[in-house]
């Protein structure tokens, strides 16, 4: 287990610093950097200056060293717009993003374990196809869209619930939390269950195929054999054995959950991290799309490193076989 | 799946049907009536993006034939001199129908231009790593492996930070974000045909790499490729439509169905919802025959689930 | 026979699949009695029906099959007809059942103490203390060295063997009164398969509990079975003592099966074999369905044979026993 760990942590440092390499590339090499993180109205003198301290006219790799260095001391630049570490303003959006990405996969995951396995339970009948069909129709919709008809239906016809913003917060242990008041409830249910319909249809899927595959196995049959209750059966046996993929695809889902969030944040006008790496874009904000960028990726690292470290506690048998490997 | 399955199942399909595959694949296709339908559906959409100049009431995009007095009428108004607006208009008097018929010309055309020269390169990716094993393989698949641990919209994202914005950037993000798909697909195709006999055979018989490659190893792994590439045309269409919604895709001057979506939605806020709604439905019509005609082509191209 | 009453008393069984391509009479018309401490045998190719007789009986049978005539006496109860909560209090508790295949019969995400738990409290309202004594008694019974520490374990953490030996303990655990052991050691290896036979057969006189032993095996049902029942595209052909059965076998196709064990007095000889095979229970022939692969078959065979008794308590379907004695 523990060399399984260290070995798995090994390759995410190997990951993160090809993608800094990267990154580094992309934003450094193919455009001017002087464009990218020097302030366009800043004068002659000022250019200069910023030139020296960023080290732009070093040899590249000292440049990339530079960066790394500065990187690791959490130093990615300063907003041009907000005037203020391009890392900080991130960490300040970042908690509006992650209760929006954390409340969308809980509702995809109990709102979709449910229709799933009752679609796997009852394959051919009329509810099960229709759980299917809806699960299609998930998959094909764009998000984007789905967020302006939600609007369209929810805040300009019927007027129940607010369109823009977190609505009212609450702190808790020092993040400000909209999930704590019923105004901050109502502004998230409709973003929440935008980003949700994705991961909804998938988890559909999986639960369904996951439940048709396991009711046909011999161990239920011999739970079967052996007493007990239908309750218990798909509760525990059922249940227990279609969580395993489940879990490790919303897992790695998590980041692209949040990768979402773009799209569902720009329509909702929800102030979290997409919102903020588009209108950075827009402004042409660069040190922050930097910084967003290797945040995200950073993210992404340890999120598939701790889906890979659940996975083999959730499933026994990889446990044993990473073990022995 | 064991290597005698698809023996049997030439078989068995030989002594059942004595036509070609072709045909067999045919019939085999229209046997689900959804899926005719997609076809159908999409064939009427690739018809209406290729003569959208011919079939629009009006060109969406000649300004003279604009009159901002007809901006934002309902579906089904009239305009000030005489011509019924089907879907309303935007903003700026232009008809919707006209727009979507526009819209669909460039939002299929980015899309399936897109597709298919990930396609090519993730085939030729695919196929090297496949074909040459070894150091090839493992540098290729590791990139691949690398990229798809990555949401496509993501790569998207970062790409067209560093590019901008145009038609061709957002061809090349969509590429980008791509040809692993293929290159994967492609590579797992080949790697099972690759340990069959004939592959041997020919090499036995000494014909050249190229000649191996391309007219022994390609045409066997193409079955999968073409499944993957209808759900990837319908990947890059959604993804460019929100790409241009977020305003990072395309520019205003060539609008897609993603743009008119983005331009409708300042007004849908005051219950003007046919700008935003129409070029939706468009997309999703779109977007759903083909995932129709392509879950299709898995189960009829997909020699395991054949009788 | 013993004087007590038989534990199961199936009549006339009746289970059919209800698939697009027909009906598919997987048991047809099918009788047998265990006694109590008896252990029946039951034979037959695969295919023959005699796991879905197993499955009929526990009330297992999964659309689109189903139990559609005859009555399942156990005990005096009917469970043909009992309600679904009815045999699922017997299931487990009364009759247990011990499947083919043990790297499938449990589950591989949860404990061997979950599982054998579960099955103690599905029918006894006790602590979870006294149900996990329970479990380690039952393991230590069926021959698993430290059981306490091997109920912690994953099954994937043993071997297959073991694996039968505590689906085996998990079928003990409310001393049934008969199980049904569904080709329990066909996938193990043949000194496993002694012991667990051995083993089965001595819980067995130990305790009273009656058998119902599913095979295709002859040389199994030889050496455990008390009587055998002989299947054949859903029904019983052949039915008897195993002594009577395999000495003196009165059906053409019992015959096919016992010469198609290889031994070793008939080493050098080509083995006999029974030409063809099953019959897709889709398209049966008319008459006797093993009419096209028996050489004893004639017009007679036409019509489907009841059942006869050429000699007495051997009641066979064939209108042309081997009256002669083995070939």
């Amino acid at each position: 287990m523990l060399v399984y760990f260290i070995r798995r942590m090994m390759q995410a440092v190997l990951v993160l610093f090809i993608m800094s390499i990267l990154v580094f590339v992309g934003v450094f090499s193919i455009g001017n950097p002087v464009d990218i993180l020097i302030n366009p109205q800043a004068d002659q003198e000022e250019i200069a200056r910023a030139i020296r301290v960023l080290g732009l006219d070093k040899p590249l790799w000292e440049q990339y060293w530079l960066f790394l260095v500065n990187a690791a001391r959490g130093d990615l630049g300063r907003s041009f717009v907000f005037n203020i570490p391009a890392i900080e303003l991130i960490l300040q959006r970042m908690p509006a993003t992650m209760e929006l990405a954390i409340c969308a996969t809980f509702m995809g995951v109990l709102m979709g374990i449910p229709l799933g396995m009752w679609a796997g339970l009852k394959p051919d009948s009329v509810s099960g196809k229709s759980i299917m069909a809806g699960s299609i129709l998930g998959f094909s919709l764009p998000t984007f869209w789905v967020g302006l008809m939600l609007i369209m239906i929810f805040a300009v016809y019927l007027g129940w619930l607010p369109s823009t913003g977190r609505g009212q917060t609450r702190n808790f242990l020092g993040i400000e939390l909209s999930i704590l008041t019923w105004d901050g409830i109502k502004h998230m249910m409709m973003p929440a269950f935008n980003l949700a319909l994705f991961k909804l249809s998938l988890v559909i899927r999986l639960a369904r195929a996951g439940t048709r595959e396991a009711i046909l196995q011999d161990y239920v049959k011999f739970a079967r054999a052996k007493g007990l209750r239908s309750g218990r059966i798909i509760g525990v046996h059922v249940f227990k054995n279609i969580m395993i993929p489940i879990v490790t695809v919303l897992g790695l889902e998590l980041g692209s959950t949040i990768a979402f969030a773009v799209v569902t944040e720009t329509v909702f006008a929800w102030p979290g991290m997409g919102k903020l790496i588009i209108d950075s874009i827009n402004l042409l904000d660069r040190p922050v799309i930097v910084a967003y960028l290797m945040i995200i990726v950073f993210m992404f690292i340890v999120i598939n490193l701790v889906v890979d470290l659940m996975y083999s506690v959730l499933d026994p048998r990889v446990r044993i076989a990473e073990a022995r490997g | 799946m064991t290597a005698t399955t698809p023996e049997i199942v030439a078989e068995s399909a030989v002594a059942a049907k004595p036509q070609t595959p072709f045909r067999r694949f045919v019939s085999d296709f229209f046997e689900s009536r959804v899926a005719t339908a997609g076809l159908v559906v999409f064939a009427l959409v690739l018809f209406v993006a290729l003569f959208a100049p011919l079939i629009s009431p009006q060109n969406p995009y000649d300004l003279t034939k604009l009159d901002i007095l007809d901006g934002r009428l309902t579906p089904g108004a009239k305009s000030m001199d005489g011509m019924t607006f089907l879907l309303g208009t935007d903003d700026q008097g232009r008809d919707m129908l006209s727009a979507i018929f526009y819209g669909l010309r460039t939002s299929l055309g980015v899309g399936v231009t897109a597709s298919f020269c990930a396609m090519m390169i993730g085939m030729a990716m695919g196929l090297t790593a496949a074909y040459f094993g070894g150091m090839v393989d493992t540098f290729i698949m590791r990139i691949v492996d690398m990229q798809l641990s990555f949401p496509s919209i993501l790569i998207a994202l970062i790409l067209l930070a560093v590019l901008g914005q145009g038609v061709d950037k957002i061809v090349i993000a969509l590429i980008a974000v791509q040809w692993a798909y293929y290159a994967r697909t492609t590579r797992g195709t080949a790697l099972v045909e690759r340990r069959k006999e004939y592959i041997e055979a020919a090499q036995c018989l000494a014909l050249s790499n190229k000649r191996v490659v391309f007219r022994h190893l390609l045409p066997n792994c193409l079955p999968p490729i073409i499944v993957v590439n209808t759900v990837l045309i319908a990947n890059a269409i959604a993804l460019e439509a929100t790409l241009s919604f977020l305003g990072l895709g395309l520019p205003i001057t060539e609008p897609s169905l993603g743009l008119l979506i983005a331009n409708g939605f300042t007004y849908l806020l005051s219950g003007k919802y046919w700008i935003s709604f129409f070029p939706g439905v468009a997309l999703l019509v779109t977007i759903v025959s083909i995932n129709l005609v392509g879950d299709q082509l898995r189960d009829v191209l997909n020699p395991r689930l054949q009788k | 026979m013993t004087d007590a009453a038989p534990t199961l008393v199936v009549e006339n069984l009746r289970t059919h699949f209800f698939t697009k391509a027909g009906v598919v009479k997987a048991v047809d018309d099918v009788s047998f009695t265990v006694g109590k401490g008896r252990i029946l045998g039951l034979v037959g190719e695969s295919g023959s029906g005699k796991s879905v007789t197993g499955f009929s009986i526990m009330g297992l049978v999964d659309a689109p099959g189903r139990v559609v005539g005859g009555r399942i006496l156990f005990r005096g109860e009917n469970l043909a007809e009992a309600s679904e909560e009815q045999v699922r209090r017997l299931r487990g508790s009364r009759i247990a059942m011990i499947f083919q295949d043990p790297m499938m019969t449990l589950n591989p995400v949860l404990r061997i103490d979950t599982q054998m738990i579960e099955a103690v409290q599905a029918h006894d309202s006790v602590d979870r203390e006294t149900a996990r004594r329970r479990a380690r008694d039952a393991l230590g019974k069926v021959g698993i060295p430290s059981p306490d520490e091997r109920l912690q374990a994953y099954p994937h953490q043993f071997s297959g063997g073991m694996r039968q030996r505590v689906a085996i303990a998990t079928a003990l655990l409310h001393k049934p009164d008969l199980i049904i052991c569904d080709e329990p050691t066909t996938a193990l290896d043949v000194t496993i398969q002694g012991q667990i036979l051995y083993e089965m057969q001595k819980l067995c006189r130990d305790s009273g509990t009656s058998l119902v032993w599913i095979t295709h095996d002859l040389s199994v049902i030889a050496g455990l079975a008390d009587e055998v029942c002989v299947m054949y595209a859903g029904r019983i052909v052949e039915a008897g003592t195993v002594d009577e059965v395999l000495d003196r076998p009165l059906h053409p196709y019992t015959l096919g099966l016992i010469g198609s064990v290889p031994s070793r007095n008939v080493r050098g000889r080509p083995l006999a074999q029974i030409p063809g095979m099953t019959p897709s229970l889709l398209g049966l022939p008319a008459g006797c369905a093993f009419r096209t692969r028996c050489g004893r078959a004639d017009d007679a065979c036409l019509i489907t044979p009841e059942i006869s008794a050429p000699l007495p308590d051997r009641p066979i379907r064939c209108f042309h026993p081997v009256l002669a004695g083995p070939a």
